[in-house]
């Protein structure tokens, strides 16, 4: 084992994110300490308004901890200015949406390859990986195509595109089937285990039962706080040989 | 990487705005309307000044042009009972003093008008007939555009010779050529000896009330001889003779810087010499540092009125650009989340205001530039393109877009990612 793959991807330390309504202070993540190992795929679950949300924008760099530290790949984001945080998420975050999030006035390609765009030095073979991507997903064929002529399955893919497009070290996902039939929501979650079975380290909330099933490890929440963790109730296959 | 950069910016701006192609568009007009107008008054302004400039330039810059005038009636002095005489005007005395005794005057010349009528064969016309020495060719800047001008001889001759203004001979010769041919003048025959080129037409100011542009010289010893200086006028039905030494004394300066001087020399020496009114003095230099200055109080008229246009052009597209802005809160949301820096956001918004001010600006020359020629075709007033304004009038329009671009990119750069991916 390198010396990399023993630094965890995602450790939170004793992080708190408190939200000030008028009189009241509503404390959505309360003193939060959690590590996220490489190559596991988690699904977070809890009841509305347990902070599974709020949970994941720190996790992608989208939201501060009003205290605590939260290390990405090792490194600590506490001292980060927006310019670096921004750079971080471009670089190590994928993110994958309930409402997909596509950007209406670009294509399948383009929208894929949004994150790289925002690099401070973009690959070079960027347009080659999102071609790639497309494929994986199915959607070689629909490159110039604009979200609005896409169904909700196809968008979601996109988006799942988009979000390996950087080759992340966290993949997160937010209610990602939310949107959809079950069948489709079954192809997406398909997707995810391939992408597990690939190594990719996966944070998924959910409040669907049976989505929830489908990961590696799930962690229970309850009013900012962990309530409950299981580990391997589902067999890693492939994902730590 | 770094142009590509820039081109992938505004290609996704221009995709942006044509998603909503007509709010673009009326957003565009204020910038559109404010440089065309701006180019296109800045075009006929010019004209008219230039046209003016022409003008009084051709009366000479380094001249100071003394005229009579028929003074107030009650001033007239002589008269009979039917039969009045009216005695005013400019003299030999005047003449004489100016040429001989003022500093730094050059040359000096008579004219003598004569109120006559010229015929050729069944034409008839109501010239400017003038006698006056060959100098006034010279001084006046004329130009002869076939056969000669007065000469010496014809002056030491008292030669019943003329020359024909460009308008006059068209009137009078509409076909053949009139050098050598007889007109006349009055009761005698004058031949014709040369045309000059017609000067730009006059306003009448400069050039003695409602008289048309045909010009005729004869040499100034003829029209003493004939006329000496007793001449009858028809007016409103009754005879009215008038006497009248010279009618107008060119006097050219030799040095440019001291026309204001003999100006006011000759100002002083005819005030001190004629009881009466009866002269007006023409200084075409002031005349053209007043035409400056008109053009000068135009120009800042018309800047301001080009600035307020501008200033509501990009209050409209700022408007609309806040409106974007909150429309699109949750693309910014998503781009922000896939790790657009602050940057990133300012100059997608911005470059989007500028797109629109600089289409708006580039539409704008393109009709600022179309309009004079039509002014011109329709109206017939001369207009002048300076190159200048149309590529300032384009810097400006971008650089409102810029200006009133900055707020609304700003707004847009420090939203909170979070709250602008749960907009709705
Ligand atoms: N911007 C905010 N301002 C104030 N309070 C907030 C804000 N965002 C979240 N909260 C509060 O923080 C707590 C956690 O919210 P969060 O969105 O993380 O819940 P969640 O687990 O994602 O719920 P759901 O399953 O409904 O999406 C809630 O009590 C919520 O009211
Ligand atoms: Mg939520």
């Amino acid at each position: 084992m390198s010396e990399a793959a023993r630094v965890p991807v995602a450790e939170l330390i004793g992080v708190t994110r408190e939200y000030r309504m008028g009189q009241n202070l509503v404390r959505a993540l309360d003193d939060f300490s959690f590590t996220f190992g490489r190559g596991e795929y988690w699904a977070v679950m809890g009841s509305s308004g347990s902070g599974k949300s709020t949970l994941l924008n720190v996790l992608g760099c989208v939201d501060r901890p009003t205290s605590g530290d939260y290390k990405v790949d090792g490194v600590s984001t506490a001292r980060l200015d927006d310019d670096e945080l921004s750079e971080l998420r471009s670089r190590k975050l994928g993110f994958v949406f309930q409402s997909y999030n596509l950007i209406p006035q670009l294509n399948v390609l383009e929208n894929i390859m949004v994150p790289l765009f925002y690099q401070d030095d973009p690959p070079d073979d960027g347009e080659e990986r999102a071609r790639k991507l497309a494929e994986r997903v199915g959607l070689a064929r629909r490159l110039d195509h604009r979200p609005a002529e896409l169904s909700g399955g196809q968008q979601q893919r996109v988006a799942i595109a988009r979000a390996l497009v950087n080759q992340p070290a966290l993949v997160l996902a937010d209610e990602a089937t939310g949107n959809l039939d079950s069948a489709t929501a079954l192809e997406i979650l398909d997707l995810f285990d391939e992408l597990h079975a690939e190594g990719r380290t996966i944070v998924l909330v959910t409040h669907e039962l049976d989505v929830g099933e489908r990961a590696q490890h799930v962690l229970r929440l309850k009013d900012g706080r962990i309530e409950s963790v299981a580990r391997g109730q589902r067999s890693a296959a492939g994902a730590r040989a | 990487m770094k142009h590509s950069t820039l081109a992938r910016t505004v290609k996704l701006g221009i995709s942006s705005l044509l998603l909503h192609k007509l709010r673009s568009l009326l957003t565009t007009l204020g910038v559109l309307f404010g440089t065309s107008s701006v180019i296109a008054m800045l075009a006929i302004g010019e004209g008219a000044s230039e046209e003016a400039q022409e003008q009084i330039r051709q009366l000479g810059s380094r001249n100071v042009i003394l005229r009579s005038v028929k003074p107030r009636e009650d001033f007239a002095t002589g008269g009979g009972q039917s039969v009045r005489v009216l005695s005013y005007g400019l003299t030999e005395e005047d003449l004489g003093r100016i040429a001989e005794t003022f500093p730094g005057v050059a040359r000096v010349v008579p004219v003598r008008e004569i109120y006559e009528e010229v015929r050729f064969s069944d034409r008839m016309l109501n010239p400017r007939v003038m006698a006056t020495l060959p100098v006034y060719r010279d001084v006046t800047g004329r130009v002869v555009s076939e056969g000669r001008f007065l000469t010496d001889q014809d002056e030491v001759g008292v030669a019943n010779v003329c020359v024909l203004s460009y308008e006059a001979s068209r009137y009078l010769f509409p076909v053949a050529s009139p050098i050598g041919e007889e007109i006349k003048i009055g009761a005698d025959y004058y031949t014709v000896v040369g045309t000059t080129l017609d000067r730009v037409r006059q306003q009448s100011d400069l050039a003695g009330a409602g008289k048309s542009s045909a010009e005729v010289f004869i040499p100034l010893e003829t029209g003493r001889k004939w006329y000496g200086n007793m001449q009858v006028k028809l007016r409103a039905g009754s005879r009215e003779m008038e006497e009248v030494e010279l009618h107008e004394i060119v006097v050219e300066v030799e040095d440019p810087a001291n026309v204001e001087f003999v100006a006011n020399a000759c100002r002083e020496m005819l005030k001190r010499n004629h009881k009466q009114s009866d002269y007006e003095i023409v200084v075409p230099l002031e005349l053209l540092m007043r035409a400056e200055e008109t053009k000068r109080i135009f120009n800042i008229v018309l800047g301001s009125i080009a600035s307020i246009s501008l200033l509501v052009g990009g209050i409209g597209i700022m408007n609309v650009m806040l409106a974007t802005v909150t429309e699109r809160t949750r693309e910014i949301g998503i781009r922000r989340a896939l790790g657009a820096k602050r940057h990133h956001i300012v100059s997608q918004f911005l470059v989007e205001c500028v797109v629109l001010s600089v289409g708006g600006g580039l539409l704008g020359v393109a009709l600022g530039l179309a309009t004079p020629l039509v002014v011109e075709h329709y109206a017939e007033m001369r207009t002048i393109i300076t190159p200048t304004a149309p590529i300032l009038a384009f810097l400006i329009s971008s650089g409102v877009g810029v200006l009133f671009g900055i707020y609304p990119a700003w707004r847009a750069a420090t939203m909170d990612p979070v709250e602008a991916l749960r907009h709705e």
